[in-house]
């Protein structure tokens, strides 16, 4: 089970008050949990990365275990204590504005 | 007795403001999505407990928004606004080329028959239709593949469709107008479209009164007078009679006749309101006097509607799509401001008083008159 921490605005939308528990078929990866979180909750489908390009948003960002994953590739495994479960996947909406 | 029930988009989320026929008392609902960008709300005219809603934050895109039950309720639908083909470019700022790319949903125009039938003006400027309630979107790409498309520019706002009207007598007849590219029109349904901007003269571009480019700021019609249209353009207010094939001036006497809104009073086809602002570089009301100007002539000859706003201090901005009015005996007229008050007239622009005064920026206003 990996566990993915959503930004304040996105759990509103997914209607989940807490972490959520993805079940993710194969390697786990940014895509692929990206893949099982818009699977599970058809609300986000959109929001993190852009319909027509499938590229991540601009102001949204992956970060785990204290590392920016945003710039690696999205079929990059993601570090073992991420599919463990025992460190969350952050999907984190940028900080930006004044 | 008659209900209203005011729609607002605001920079922060979006408001339910709701009176029965006096207009008197208020009851305010929201913030709904809290946070998001809400450019647009519009009620369904054959369904008015079917609302759909614009909702995007430069974070997480695009999202609309349905609710079944008079906005009590909300569910997302489809956010899947995807150009026809290989979209190509327009002009730049610059002038070079650029890529379309969508960014947001200005303008839901729900179709008078159908509550599942829905239009959505986007940036950059395409035309999409829903038939199953929003949950899928196609593009009228007639529209985008115009000749004249590759040349259009965004104005400072961003490359917009923010205007749309679907002819009350024909339904196969709709204008769009774009920001900065003018108004287009189609008889077909939105198969095919051409310019209607015959007689706009915009000092803005190289050639005044070419075939497009021009800064249509909004347009309306009153639904008995189809072949009638009004238009706030960046600068001049403008009207035509014939459906959009030639336009003039009917700015007249108005302080000035640069603005973004212009709407035509529900029961009186020649009864036209429009808020001047300064210029094109100071979005204020002239002279810090927040004034409605009201003409029943069609034009030309305009009245300052001024009892019950601020004569003194106002520095707000009255935004394209912030004015409505409703269809009770009395029509009222209501507008937003960007320093969040959203004003009615409950007797057709004579009085005036703020239902709200503190929300964020008002994007948008749409009145639902309920029987």
């Amino acid at each position: 089970m990996i566990r993915v921490v959503l930004p304040a605005h996105l759990k509103v939308l997914a209607n989940v008050a807490r972490d959520v528990q993805l079940e993710v078929p194969g390697i786990p990866t940014s895509r692929a949990v990206i893949d099982a979180l818009e699977a599970r909750f058809p609300a986000l489908r959109g929001t993190i990365r852009d319909p027509a390009t499938q590229e991540r948003r601009p102001f949204v960002r992956f970060f785990a275990c204290e590392l920016d994953l945003s710039h690696e590739s999205l079929d990059s495994p993601l570090p073992d204590a991420v599919i463990s479960g025992q460190e969350p996947f952050f999907v984190i909406g940028a900080m930006a504005g004044g | 007795m008659s209900e209203v029930r005011v729609l607002v988009g605001t920079r922060k989320g979006a408001f339910i403001l709701q009176a029965d026929g006096k207009r008197d008392k208020w009851e305010v609902q929201g913030p709904f999505f809290g946070g998001w960008e809400i450019f647009h709300l519009k009620g369904s005219p054959a369904d008015p407990n079917r609302i759909y809603a614009s909702q995007s934050t430069s974070w997480f895109g695009q999202l609309i928004q349905r609710s079944d039950d008079g906005g009590r309720t909300w569910n997302p639908v489809g956010n899947q606004f995807l150009y026809d083909g290989v979209p190509g470019t327009h002009q730049w700022y610059d002038g070079t080329p650029h890529p379309w790319e969508f960014a947001r949903v200005w303008h839901l125009e729900p179709s008078r028959t159908d509550p599942d039938t829905v239009l959505a003006g986007v940036e950059d400027a395409a035309l999409f239709r829903s038939t199953d309630g929003g949950l899928n979107w196609s593009e009228l790409s007639g529209l985008r593949t115009h000749a004249t498309g590759s040349s259009w520019q965004p104005g400072a706002g961003g490359m917009c469709l923010h205007s749309i009207i679907v002819s009350p007598s024909d339904p196969r007849r709709i204008f769009v107008a774009i920001s900065a590219a003018g108004v287009f029109g189609s008889d077909d349904s939105g198969m095919t479209w051409r310019p209607l901007n015959n007689g706009l003269s915009s000092g803005e571009i190289p050639d005044p009164d070419a075939f497009e480019g021009h800064c249509v700021h909004h347009i309306a019609l009153h639904p008995s007078r189809p072949e009638v249209l009004f238009m706030q353009k960046h600068w001049d207010v403008m009207r035509s009679d014939n459906a959009g094939e030639s336009w003039f001036e009917v700015s007249g006497n108005l302080p000035s006749d640069f603005g973004f809104v212009v709407d035509v009073h529900a029961h009186e086809p020649e009864t036209v309101y429009v808020v001047p602002i300064t210029s094109d570089s100071e979005h204020f009301p002239p002279e810090g006097k927040l004034r409605v100007y009201r003409s029943r002539s069609g034009g030309n000859e305009w009245e300052p509607l001024s009892n019950g706003l601020p004569q003194r201090d106002c520095y707000v901005n009255v935004l394209r799509d912030a004015m409505a009015v409703d269809a009770l005996d009395e029509c009222g007229v209501y507008f937003g401001t960007t320093g969040g008050q959203v004003y009615v007239s409950p007797d057709a622009g004579d009085h005036w008083k703020a239902i709200v005064r503190d929300l964020p920026a008002v994007l948008s206003v749409e009145v639902q008159t309920i029987a």
